[in-house]
């Protein structure tokens, strides 16, 4: 079969030491399995993320993703555009929306590009899509089983969709309230889903962990209860920032709150990769801070 | 005060409505909310805002200007987007609400020491210097805006997140020093201000 080939947005922290790039490792594995070719879209800035609008308004915001889907237009011509980031797609996407439904947003932002020097035609014609669309769209269930040659046997998954994977936009055919994909590829890989996890969709507080700590970590205590509470092994997510939000901050949540939390919280793309035989570093698994160990038991195999 | 204010205060009198149509992002919708109030029992941070999004709503029609541009209400936005999807309206709520406080912060009105305000201005700022987030910039920026003495106390409390990420190598003390972006960012810089000159001049923001 040819290799599929997609624009590839990777974004800031999926960048070699970022906060994300054992993510990356990970959906590198994956992608090689799955004949997935991700071609980066060169020079590409950062989306503005969701707190950009307060410093930088509409127009700078739409005009850094502009710039991204001009290069990308130029230089992977007839491709999708691809994320694996949450924000990242989340904020092309929405830039590119806007741009169609404004003449005069359109017609802005390629007087800015050009004032810039930037020798970028803008067509704005690029779907934009995220890593989960394409693994359920184009390549499919029976192909995300394909080339899986160690099952996920006996692990227990919270499937912790979160926000920006799934709302305003979502996967076609997927409820807000209850996305069942996450769930649906974990059984795929011969995992086990807890496919009524009360906190598939709840808040982790995003950028606000940063920001307002006290009340985000509150959210972020309920989505590891709901888990432990469903015996879950461990928790895997499509967003870089739910994992980094629900990983890192347990130690502080145990000293607030008196819990003993110490749950794995795990990318899709690092079950698969494990699922396809990938070994620890492969699948980015040296980079979680709380290490899945029985993913690595089945890694290490 | 802000000259902007001003000039916004005499040019609208008390017509916020027609103010927040014309230069809030959205905000051509607030009119269609029917306070039906799904909006603010859908939002995570729900209990924290002093005023929800249908109170919001209500009062830029009621014309409280200084109620709603000063309030720290819109600044609890961690776009969840759970609004946006459960409005039968179909209003962009998370949308309004951003524009909402990017306004308030253009006219010098929104809280001052407003963390989230705070944290978002030096996250712009770091992105537009190098075209890319530098995520160990960023966390140190955060931890020592009120001043060294409490900087420090910050990072000895999340001393323990850091190493965590250090040792799995998804932090770069490194590029404190030196930290890799787009190709050209003076480009890139003069982009972001030519978009902002053109956004002014469009909303009548220009000074």
């Amino acid at each position: 079969m040819a290799k599929k080939q997609y624009s590839f947005y990777p974004g800031c922290t999926s960048e070699r030491k970022a906060s994300a790039a054992n993510y990356m490792v990970s959906v590198n594995a994956m992608c090689e399995k799955l004949n997935i070719k991700l071609n980066e879209i060169p020079d590409w800035n950062c989306c503005g993320a969701s707190i950009g609008y307060a410093e930088g308004g509409e127009l700078p915001r739409h005009v850094m993703n502009a710039r991204n889907i001009a290069l990308s237009e130029q230089h992977n011509p007839k491709q999708d555009i691809v994320a694996t980031c949450a924000a990242c797609w989340l904020g092309a996407k929405e830039s590119s929306e806007r741009l169609s439904a404004s003449e005069q947003l359109l017609a802005d932002t390629k007087e800015v590009l050009k004032e810039a020097g930037l020798d970028v035609q803008l067509k704005n014609e690029t779907p934009i899509r995220h890593m989960v669309e394409v693994l359920i769209e184009d390549i499919g269930y029976e192909g995300i089983k394909e080339p899986m040659a160690k099952p996920l046997e006996g692990i227990k998954f919270a499937g912790y969709v979160g926000c920006q994977t799934n709302r305003p936009f979502g996967v076609d055919g997927e409820s807000f309230e209850n996305p069942m994909y996450l769930d649906k590829m974990v059984e795929t890989v011969g995992g086990e889903a807890i496919t009524n996890y009360e906190r598939k969709v709840t808040c982790c507080g995003g950028a606000l962990a940063f920001s307002e700590p006290e009340k985000s970590q509150v959210q972020i205590k309920d989505i590891i209860e709901a888990a432990y509470d469903q015996g879950a092994d461990m928790i895997v997510t499509p967003c870089p920032v739910c994992q980094m939000n629900v990983e890192v901050y347990q130690g502080q949540i145990n000293k607030t709150y008196n819990t003993k939390f110490n749950i794995p919280v795990t990318y899709y793309s690092q079950l698969l990769t494990v699922a396809y035989g990938g070994d620890i570093k492969q699948a980015g698994l040296d980079g979680n801070i709380i290490r899945a160990k029985r993913l690595e038991e089945i890694a290490s195999k | 005060m802000n000259t902007l204010n001003t000039a916004m205060v005499e040019k609208y009198r008390n017509d916020f409505l027609k103010e927040v149509e014309e230069n809030v992002e959205e905000g051509h919708w607030v009119k269609m909310c029917m306070q039906c109030g799904v909006c603010s029992g859908s939002c995570p941070f729900g209990p924290d805002w002093e005023h929800p999004p249908q109170e919001i709503f209500m009062m830029i029609r009621a014309g409280k200007r200084d109620e709603v541009l000063a309030t720290e209400s819109m600044w609890m936005c961690t776009s969840c987007y759970n609004c946006i999807v459960r409005c039968p309206r179909e209003l962009p709520i998370t949308h309004i609400m951003h524009g909402l406080a990017n306004y308030a912060h253009r006219l010098g009105l929104a809280p001052k020491m407003n963390p989230t305000r705070r944290f978002a201005k030096i996250f712009w700022n770091n992105i537009a210097k190098t075209g890319r987030v530098n995520e160990m910039a960023l966390s140190l920026k955060l931890y020592f805006m009120d001043g060294f003495a409490s900087g420090v106390k910050k990072s000895l409390a999340m001393a323990g997140v850091g190493l965590g990420m250090l040792k799995t190598k998804r932090l770069n003390p490194f590029t404190l020093f030196r930290h890799k972006g787009v190709e050209k960012p003076k480009q890139l810089q003069a982009m972001l201000k030519k978009a902002k000159e053109i956004e002014d001049r469009r909303k009548g923001l220009a000074s």
